[in-house]
C-alpha cells in the first residue's frame, strides 16, 4: 500500500508541477497577478508530494518489502539500518528520485527565500523551475519507477546493496553531488527569466550570486567526497582517475567556478552581461550532460547505471529540448544588452575574464576528452578507444597553472583601472620567498619533477599573497585583531576558498611526486620498508561482519624502531552476491598517509599485499573542505537581502 | 556583439547532440544484429532437458512458426515472464522452444517444476556455445522463427502481454499470412 500511496504522491506531483510551469508564465502573459503568485504555493505542493513519495520508498527499504522490485535488487534484510536508509539512492530509479526530490527542494527554497523579487522574476524563475520538474518526474514515472511491485511472486530475500556503496562516504558523496547539480538549475532560471524580461540588469546578477555560490559549494563538497571515497574504497590508491563520470562532475564545477566570477564582474561593475548568462546556461547544461552520461550508458565507468536505451532517448531529448531552447532564446535576445562600461587592460575586469577563458578551455578540453570515444567511435564505425589520464593531465594541469598565475596577482587588482605597477606591487619580494620556501620544501627529496616544482612555488607564492590581502584589510585599522572578524562574508568566502585551491595544489604536487608504493608477497613476521617506515605483516584471521565475512590481515608499521600503529586491511565477501570487496586500511595524518590494502592469497600462508605511503594526500580534500566553507560563507552577506528589499519593486515590471 | 556568433554556441550544441545520439544508437544492445534476421538458426546438437539421452538439432525446430526462449534458473526476469509464456503456449497455439543457458540440469528440472512447463522441448546449452551463436546478450531473450527454422525477430529482455500484443503478434501474423499464401489448406 505505501509503495502505491509513494507512486500517487509522484503522479500528483507532475501534476502541480505541470501547473506551476503553466500558470505563473500564464499570468506574466495576461499581467495577472493572481496567477504569477500562485508559483509560491504550487512549489511547496510539489516539494511535499515529492518529499512523501522520497519517504514512501524509504519506508518500503525499512521495513523490507521486498516485492517492491527496487528494493529487492537493491537491499538485503541483512543490511545495516543506515545503509537500508541509504540505499535508497543506491541505483537508479532512487537516485533519480533523490534528484528529483532536491529540485523541488531548490524551487521551495527559491520561492520561500526571494519574497523581494519583482513578481514577474519570481513568477518566471519558478515556472522554468517547475518546467524543469515536469521533465524529470515523467523522466520518472515513464520510464524508472522505482515503486514497480514484482507480483505475484515477490522474492523472500532482497539482492544486497552493491557492496562497494555500503560505505559511510556514499551516504552523503550523491546527496551533495546532486545538490550541487540541480542546484545549478537556480541560476538557469534566473538567467533564462531575465532573457524573458529583456532585462540583464545587476540586479538579475545580484540574485543569482548567493545561489549559484550555494550551489557551487555543494557540487565543491560532492567532488571532494567522491574522491576520497575512490581513494579509500575502491582500494588502489588513487583520488582522481579521470572517469567519464568523474569528468561529469568536474565540468559543470569548472564552469560554475568561471559563472561565479563572471557575475561579480557583472554585479559589481555591469560587464559581460551576455556572456555570464552563457555561463549560467552552460552551467546547468552541463549537470544534465552529466546526467545523460550516467545514465543512458552511453559511456562506460565504473559509475554508469544499466544501461537502458529508452533513459538515454528521453534524457537526451529533455536535454536537446531544455539547453536547445535556452541557446536559442540566448541567441535572439541576449545581442539586445548593449555594455558601454570601459575598463583597463590591467584591471580586476581582465584578470576575470582571464579566470573566465582558462576555465572554459579547460572545460572543453575535459568534454572533448570525455566524448571523444564516441566521436572516433561513430566516425569509425564502431572502433572502441578509450581516452586516458595523459592526455587529461597533458590539456588540464598547464591551464590550472595559468589560472594559478592570475589568482596570484588578482588580490592586488583593482576594479576598472589598474597598472603594472600595481599589480606586481610586491612580487619581487614574492617570488623569490615562494622559490625558496618551495626549495625548502623539496630540499628532503632526491628526485622531484619540474611540475612538482613549479605547482608548488605557485601555491605558496597564492599563499603570500593572500597573506598580503588580509594585511591590506587590516592594516589602517587601529585594532588590527578586531579588524581581522570585521571583514564582509563575501571576502572571506573568497579568501578561505583560494585558500583552499592552494592547500588542494600542494596536496596534489607533494602526493603525485613522492608517493611510494611496493606490491610485495608476504607471510606472517615479513616486514618490508617504505619511505622510512617497516610494515611487519602478522597473518590473516577470518572477521564476521553483519552480512559479509572478511579475511582480516593485521600489520604492525613501525618507524625507527618506534611503534606507529597497528593496521587490519580486509578482504571481505559480502554473502548475497558474492562479491569480494577490498577493504584497505589506512591511518592518516596531515604530512602523510599510510595505506595497506590486501591482494590475493599466494601459496598457503602467504598474501599478496599493496603498501602505499603517500605524503600530504589529505591535503587534497582538506582544500576541497576550505572551498566548500568559503562557498558557505557568501551566503552570510548581507548584501543579498539588504539590497533586494529595497529593490523590491512590485508589478513595476508590469508596466512594460 | 555581433548577433550572429551569438548563435555559436547553439551550433556547438547541436554538434554535441548530433554526436550523442550517434554514438548512443550504435551502443543500443536492444538493436537487432542484422546479420541474424533472414538466417537460418544456428547449427547445434545438444541433449534434451527432458531425457539427456535424446540430442537435439535445429532441425529439431522447423515444421511450425515458433518461439525460442532463452532461460535459466539464475535469471529473475524470466519468473516475471513465465505467466505470459504459459498464456502464449496455451492461448495462442504457438509452439515455445526453451534453450536453458549456463544452467544447472537438476535446478532447472525443478524450476519447471514449480513454475510448470509451457517448452515444447528445451535445449540444454549448458555451456553457452548456441547462446553465443545467437549473438544472445543475457535471458530472457526470445526469438520468433517461421516453419524452416529461419529467423525473424529478435526480442530482448521479459516478454510481456503488452510486448506480445505490439510486438511480436504482428510478426507471427505476417508470417501466418504468408504460410497460408504458399500452402492453402
Amino acid at each position: 500500500m505505501i509503495p502505491e500511496l509513494g507512486h500517487f504522491a509522484l503522479i500528483l506531483a507532475l501534476c502541480l508541477s505541470c501547473c506551476l510551469a503553466v500558470l505563473p508564465m500564464v499570468g506574466v502573459q495576461q499581467q495577472r497577478a493572481s496567477l504569477m503568485m500562485l508559483g509560491g504555493a504550487l512549489s511547496s505542493g510539489v516539494f511535499i508530494f515529492c518529499a512523501l513519495s522520497y519517504a514512501a520508498l524509504t519506508w518500503s527499504f525499512m521495513v523490507d518489502d521486498f516485492s517492491v522490485s527496487y528494493v529487492a535488487a537493491n537491499s538485503n534484510s541483512a543490511l545495516p539500518a543506515h545503509f537500508k536508509f541509504s540505499a535508497v539512492w543506491g541505483a537508479h530509479e532512487g537516485s533519480f528520485l533523490l534528484w528529483t526530490l532536491i529540485m523541488a527542494g531548490w524551487t521551495f527554497a527559491v520561492a520561500c527565500l526571494s519574497r523581494s523579487l519583482t513578481l514577474v522574476m519570481r513568477a518566471r524563475v519558478l515556472a522554468v523551475m517547475g518546467f524543469l520538474t515536469v521533465g524529470f518526474l515523467l523522466f520518472m514515472l515513464l520510464t524508472s519507477n522505482p515503486f514497480t511491485r514484482s507480483l505475484p511472486v515477490p522474492p523472500q530475500e532482497g539482492a544486497d546493496l552493491n557492496p562497494l556503496l555500503q560505505d559511510v562516504g556514499l551516504i552523503v558523496h550523491p546527496p551533495m553531488l546532486y545538490m550541487g547539480y540541480v542546484g545549478l538549475s537556480v541560476p538557469f532560471a534566473f538567467a533564462i527569466a531575465a532573457l524573458l524580461g529583456g532585462r540583464l540588469d545587476s540586479a538579475w546578477a545580484r540574485w543569482s550570486r548567493p545561489w549559484t555560490n550555494a550551489a557551487w559549494a555543494f557540487l565543491t563538497i560532492g567532488i571532494t567526497l567522491g574522491s576520497f571515497w575512490a581513494y579509500y574504497e575502491l582500494g588502489w590508491g588513487g583520488w582522481w582517475f579521470w572517469d567519464a563520470v568523474e569528468n561529469a562532475s568536474f565540468m559543470p564545477w569548472l564552469v560554475a567556478t568561471a559563472l561565479i566570477h563572471s557575475l561579480a564582474a557583472t554585479e559589481k561593475r555591469g560587464v559581460f552581461k551576455s556572456w555570464t548568462v552563457l555561463l549560467a546556461i552552460a552551467a546547468f547544461s552541463f549537470s544534465l550532460l552529466g546526467a545523460f552520461l550516467v545514465r543512458s550508458g552511453v559511456l562506460t565507468s565504473v559509475h554508469t547505471f544499466a544501461v537502458d536505451p529508452e533513459r538515454g532517448v528521453f534524457i537526451l531529448g529533455f536535454m536537446t529540448l531544455v539547453v536547445g531552447g535556452s541557446l536559442l532564446l540566448y541567441a535572439l535576445r541576449a545581442g539586445r544588452t548593449h555594455t558601454v562600461v570601459a575598463f583597463d587592460y590591467l584591471s580586476r575586469e581582465t584578470l576575470l575574464l582571464i579566470n573566465n577563458v582558462l576555465l572554459v578551455v579547460a572545460t572543453l578540453a575535459i568534454l572533448l576528452g570525455t566524448i571523444y570515444p564516441l566521436i572516433y567511435e561513430a566516425l569509425m564505425g564502431g572502433a572502441k578507444l578509450s581516452v586516458g589520464p595523459p592526455y587529461f593531465n597533458a590539456v588540464f594541469v598547464p591551464l590550472a597553472m595559468l589560472l594559478l598565475v592570475a589568482m596570484a596577482i588578482s588580490p592586488g587588482s583593482q576594479w576598472r583601472s589598474g597598472s603594472v605597477g600595481r599589480l606586481l606591487r610586491r612580487q619581487w619580494l614574492y617570488v623569490p620567498l615562494s622559490l625558496v620556501v618551495s626549495t625548502a620544501v623539496l630540499s628532503g627529496y632526491e628526485t622531484f619533477s619540474m611540475g612538482t616544482a613549479i605547482a608548488l612555488v605557485l601555491a605558496v607564492w597564492v599563499l603570500f599573497n593572500l597573506i598580503e590581502d588580509l594585511w591590506r584589510h587590516i592594516a589602517n585599522k587601529r585594532d588590527k585583531l578586531r579588524a581581522i572578524f570585521a571583514q564582509s562574508p563575501s571576502w572571506y568566502g573568497m579568501w578561505i576558498a583560494h585558500l583552499g585551491i592552494a592547500v588542494a595544489v600542494v596536496g596534489v604536487a607533494m602526493t603525485e611526486a613522492f608517493s611510494e608504493e611496493r606490491d610485495v608477497r608476504m607471510e606472517a613476521g615479513d616486514v618490508v620498508s617504505v619511505a622510512g617506515y617497516d610494515f611487519r605483516f602478522d597473518g590473516v584471521r577470518l572477521a564476521e561482519g553483519p552480512n559479509y565475512v572478511a579475511d582480516r590481515g593485521a600489520v604492525f608499521v613501525t618507524r625507527n624502531g618506534t611503534p606507529v600503529v597497528t593496521m587490519f586491511p580486509e578482504k571481505r565477501r559480502y554473502l548475497a552476491r558474492g562479491n569480494v570487496m577490498t577493504e584497505a586500511a589506512l591511518h592518516g595524518s596531515i604530512l602523510r598517509d599510510l595505506y595497506v590494502a590486501l591482494g590475493e592469497p599466494v601459496g598457503d600462508s602467504a598474501w599478496a599485499v599493496r603498501v602505499h605511503v603517500k605524503p600530504m594526500v589529505r591535503w587534497i580534500w582538506f582544500g576541497g573542505l576550505l572551498i566548500t566553507v568559503g562557498g558557505l560563507i557568501t551566503l552570510a552577506d548581507r548584501r543579498y537581502r539588504h539590497r533586494l528589499r529595497r529593490e523590491a519593486v512590485v508589478g513595476a515590471e508590469l508596466a512594460t | 556583439m555581433n548577433a550572429r556568433s551569438l548563435f555559436v554556441p547553439l551550433g556547438i550544441f547541436l554538434a554535441l547532440v548530433v554526436t550523442l545520439a550517434v554514438g548512443f544508437r550504435l551502443d543500443d544492445p536492444h538493436k537487432l544484429p542484422s546479420e541474424l534476421i533472414d538466417r537460418p538458426f544456428p547449427a547445434f546438437s545438444l541433449p534434451s532437458l527432458a531425457d539427456q539421452a535424446q540430442t537435439l538439432t535445429e532441425a529439431s525446430l522447423t515444421g511450425e512458426i515458433a518461439l525460442v526462449n532463452v532461460w535459466a534458473t539464475w535469471c529473475a526476469a524470466c519468473v516475471i515472464e513465465h505467466p505470459e509464456l504459459m498464456r502464449i503456449a496455451r492461448e495462442e497455439g504457438l509452439p515455445i522452444y526453451g534453450i536453458n543457458y549456463n544452467d544447472d540440469v537438476d535446478k532447472a528440472r525443478q524450476w519447471l517444476v514449480r513454475y510448470d512447463n509451457p517448452y515444447r522441448t528445451v535445449i540444454v546449452d549448458g555451456e553457452g556455445r548456441l547462446a553465443i551463436d545467437l549473438g544472445v546478450y543475457g535471458a530472457p531473450e526470445t526469438f520468433v522463427i517461421d516453419e524452416k527454422g529461419v529467423i525473424q525477430y529478435r526480442h530482448v529482455g521479459v516478454v510481456s502481454r503488452d510486448i506480445f500484443d505490439t510486438t511480436l503478434r504482428p510478426v507471427i501474423d505476417v508470417l501466418r499470412s504468408r504460410q497460408a499464401a504458399i500452402e492453402p489448406s
